[in-house]
């Protein structure tokens, strides 16, 4: 039964979702648009992120100590994986790069598996963000309110550093052309590692603040990763605004869908890609060139 | 380096032979192994899934991770038809379920192949993510949903005069084993088809296939209805061993799975996923069974599935390939320290005159090519600005122009590359504006590259080969059992062409070894080869020293005999040399054009070149 404020509350439940996709699909896609590598293991990092900051939780019972340690150790995950594992696969070719990080998926999962067994594990929300807000019309609770919030803070730290630093614009003329910024005399090596860096902690920083959300497993990644993927089609690989854009769209057809019939979010979400790949096969702020 | 010849016609049947031999002797060896029958039988319907995946991702390039798709397909079309349906025909069903497959495999590559590389692998995962869901919620009615189907019967097979019961174990193995012998039988033919070899250049390099004239959607579409079809019945067999159609089929494990088996035993080479799933399978019962890891053994395999990426690019069967032959090498050199000298010379270009070809151009005269007010704007920059140039058949044409002048986008625009912004093409007075590359091939205009455009592993032979395939069989045909030598006429005008370009002595020698001037005149030969009644040749002289440009323009000077040739180049003796007329282009604008002794004394053209006197601009 479709009401008013069921409704509207999907409507809110599609923004958390499509802020954290967004969040997760902006690691992605600067990844690839830098370092030209499709990380397969984005959605095990996001899953990484929720347990490391599972094991800080239980250690220190404070959800600010959980989510500040769920993203740096992602951000050290993902210095170690491009430092020991993905600068040997830019030579290669794109399907070496494809399976090692997806190898490296199974690896994460599983050694997640052995450590914390496959039974789902929660992370309260802080005190001070659990209970239900009273929106006037309807009740909503207060953390998945407060998502948005701080997804948007972090969306907007990852902009001002892309954007407005030396660093974001090495990454952002990467992203066009990575042969010329190496010939520019910049250190390639170093900004590679520290933009996979940077995307892995805004993976494993969405995997811990999703994480009182939706309960975490270790499979919690896989489905992320495939909606990620959908999010950076729509959006246009290596397109920051094309990631947040896409996010939203994903989020709330995921949503929106979810309210009629479960079933068929993928179904329309995926009648959504093929839609964009028909008009506009770069994605919505895709530009040319970049595959 | 080539992943396998295509010329050698004993080869298929001997591995066929040998395919069958083993299988037929797996029963009776492999129980002293310690092998359970229902892991052989597994990794039967693994390898056989494994073979059409190969085609798509070993032969033509396309790392697709949502094969489960398909495989749920056809294994839930099949059992559905068994259990629910009644059915009584399993053999049929297998083959109804493999035809559904394929049908949506076709459907699907219409999707997925809009884009390619990453954007296509994707697109496959959320596709089959898509089939997982639709399988679960609004198909779950005739699926079971989470349950499955169960209760799909054994195969039994009348032979007339007796039954053939195939139930469990053993007994169903060889029913499983015929089936994967007769889909590697067809794979062996199907890669050696003139679809395998075009499937391989798509591998290389899809912007030359095309080039050349082959419609590359089209084959990459088949290549993934074949593998569609492997899927689907490798599903229905599924069913089958486990008498129960397990949801679990339509999973991202069992693509990821299918993936890694592939990269474990080594791609393209048919035999890798069934390599990859021995070692993935019986790994499994290994670190199950006696080292009694329980759920960890996954953890064990993505780690040695991880080394191996990173330490054994080739799989195992292509490491245990590159040792055979760097064992056979060496051999080789022993032998032939004895006698003469390995390999043949590279013989300098034959200067014999090219013969005549179907549509060589002289059932045609008068201008052969035309550009009326030809336009290519890029954003606010105009390459090209209201180019009207002509040229007649059989005429040698050369074009010059300062760097920047747009001589190369106007080439792109005459092979239809790029799209006008205004402006119209006429070829033979037929308007081919819009049309695309290869349709335009196919109608006589190709070009040779300013940059190589070759199939680096291949050698030098397969790399014509493609070329002269899409000359003799036009855009796109599906002869998929037809052998090489069954075409008439190709290893003629192969054979032919690697003498005019002076590569006979080459002809197996992968491109990567060849020298730098072999690969120019081997990017020559790709374009003659499609046999074109107009050539453009875009600067076939850079990078050449003297003597190879000596050679290089005898070669072409023999060519231009038979056929129209357009010739950007920046030599000026040698195109002055070559060319009867000569245009010059600058800032995207005809400036002059006339005989090359016309243009020599030409001032406003030696004030492009030289910067001028009276200010002009260089």
């Amino acid at each position: 039964m479709i009401t008013w404020p069921n409704f509207v509350s999907q409507l809110f439940n599609g923004l958390a979702l499509g802020a954290l996709l967004a969040l997760i699909a902006s690691g992605l896609t600067i990844i690839y648009g830098t370092l030209g590598v499709l990380n397969l293991a984005h959605g095990a990092m996001f899953m990484l992120g929720g347990y490391a900051g599972f094991a800080a939780y239980q250690a220190s019972g404070s959800f600010v100590v959980a989510v500040v340690a769920g993203t740096l150790a992602l951000l050290l995950v993902g210095l170690l994986m491009e430092r020991v594992i993905v600068r040997h696969f830019y030579a290669r070719p794109h399907e070496d790069q494809l399976l090692v990080t997806f190898g490296l998926a199974i690896v994460f999962v599983e050694t997640v598996r052995w450590l914390f067994s496959s039974e789902s594990k929660t992370v309260s929300p802080p005190a001070a963000l659990a209970g239900i807000t009273p929106l006037g019309f309807m009740m909503y609770p207060t953390y998945r309110l407060a998502v948005v919030g701080i997804v948007a803070v972090a969306l907007l730290v990852l902009f001002l550093v892309l954007y407005r630093t030396r660093l974001g614009m090495i990454v952002r003329a990467g992203i066009e052309d990575a042969m010329m910024v190496d010939c520019l005399g910049i250190n390639v090596d170093r900004v590679f590692m520290v933009v996979f860096g940077i995307g892995a902690m805004a993976a494993g920083f969405a995997g811990i603040v999703n994480a009182p959300i939706v309960s975490l497993t270790p499979e919690v990644g896989e489905a992320i990763l495939v909606q990620t993927f959908v999010v950076v089609v729509i959006g246009g690989v290596g397109s920051f605004p094309g990631a947040v854009l896409g996010g939203l769209i994903a989020g709330e057809i995921i949503s929106l869908t979810s309210m009629v019939n479960p079933g068929y979010a993928y179904v329309m979400l995926f009648a959504a890609m093929t839609l964009v790949l028909m008009i506009r096969p770069r994605g919505l702020l895709g530009a040319h060139g970049r595959e | 380096m080539s992943v396998d010849r295509i010329d050698s016609p004993r080869r298929p049947l001997l591995v066929a032979g040998v395919t069958a031999a083993a299988l037929i002797a797996a029963p009776f060896v492999l129980p002293w192994l310690g092998a359970a029958p229902n892991t052989v039988n597994r990794i039967l319907v693994w390898g056989l899934f494994g073979i059409g995946f190969d085609i798509l991702f070993g032969y033509t390039g396309l790392l697709s991770f949502g094969q489960s798709a398909l495989y749920g397909t056809g294994g839930f079309v099949a059992a559905y038809l068994l259990t629910r349906a009644g059915f009584p025909y399993i053999v049929a069903a297998l083959l109804i379920g493999m035809a559904a497959a394929a049908a949506v495999g076709y459907l699907v590559g219409l999707v997925a192949l809009r884009r390619t590389g990453i954007y296509f692998a994707m697109i496959t995962v959320a596709i089959a993510e898509v089939f997982y869901f639709v399988e679960f919620n609004p198909l779950a009615d005739w699926t079971g949903g989470e349950n499955g189907l169960p209760g799909v019967p054994t195969p039994s097979v009348n032979l007339g005069f007796t039954t053939l019961h195939f139930t469990t174990g053993w007994a169903l193995y060889p029913f499983l084993a015929f089936c994967y012998f007769v889909g590697i039988a067809i794979a062996l033919r199907i890669v050696r088809s003139p679809v395998g070899v075009v499937l391989r250049g798509i591998r290389e390099n899809p912007l030359r296939t095309a080039a050349v004239g082959h419609n590359v959607h089209g084959y990459k579409l088949a290549a993934f209805v074949i593998a569609a079809a492997y899927a689907g019945l490798a599903g229905g067999l599924l069913g089958v061993l486990q008498a129960f159609m397990p949801p679990e089929a339509f999973t991202f494990e069992t693509s990821g799975q299918l993936v890694i088996q592939t990269a474990i035993g080594g791609r393209g080479m048919l035999f890798g996923p069934l390599a990859g799933a021995a070692l993935w399978l019986f790994l499994q019962d290994f670190l199950q069974g006696p080292l009694g890891l329980g759920a960890t053994w996954k953890l064990v395999l993505g780690l040695v599935f991880v080394v191996l990426v990173v330490f054994l690019r080739e799989g195992i069967l292509g490491g245990i390939r590159d040792l055979y032959r760097r064992v056979a090498r060496r051999k080789g050199e022993e032998d032939a320290a004895g006698a003469e000298p390995a390999g043949t010379p590279t013989r300098p270009p034959a200067a014999t005159p090219a013969p005549s070809r179907e549509h060589a151009g002289n059932g045609f005269s008068g201008p052969i090519m035309q550009t009326i007010s030809l336009t290519k704007h890029y954003g606010g920059v105009a390459a090209n600005q209201a180019i009207d140039f002509s040229v007649d058949a059989g005429e040698v044409r050369g074009i010059i122009g300062p760097n920047g002048a747009g001589k190369t986008t106007f080439f792109r625009m005459l092979t239809c590359e790029v799209l006008p912004t205004a402006g119209t093409i006429l070829f033979k007075g037929r308007d081919i504006t819009g049309m695309d590359m290869t349709e335009v091939c196919q109608l006589g205009l190709t070009k040779s590259y300013q940059v190589n455009q070759l199939f680096n592993r291949l050698t030098v032979r397969e790399n014509v080969t493609i070329a002269a395939l899409a000359a003799l069989r036009g855009k796109f045909r599906l002869d998929l059992m037809r052998r090489l030598s069954d075409i008439s006429g190709l290893d003629g005008r192969v054979g032919h062409t690697l003498e005019l370009v002076g590569l006979a002595g080459r002809r197996d020698t992968p491109v990567a070894q060849l020298a730098y001037g072999e690969k120019r005149r081997l990017e020559i030969g790709l374009a003659l080869a499609s046999s074109p009644s107009l050539l453009l040749l875009d600067e076939p002289l850079a990078g050449m020293s003297p003597t190879e440009r000596a050679e290089t323009v005898r070669l072409l000077k023999s060519i231009g005999q038979e056929r129209t040739m357009i010739v950007i180049d920046h030599d000026m003796d040698s195109l002055f040399e070559l060319a009867e007329r000569i245009t010059v282009l600058q800032e995207g604008r005809v400036l002059a054009e006339g005989r090359p002794a016309d243009i020599k004394a030409n001032t406003r053209v030696q004030e492009a070149y030289l910067g001028g006197l009276n200010g002009a601009q260089a």
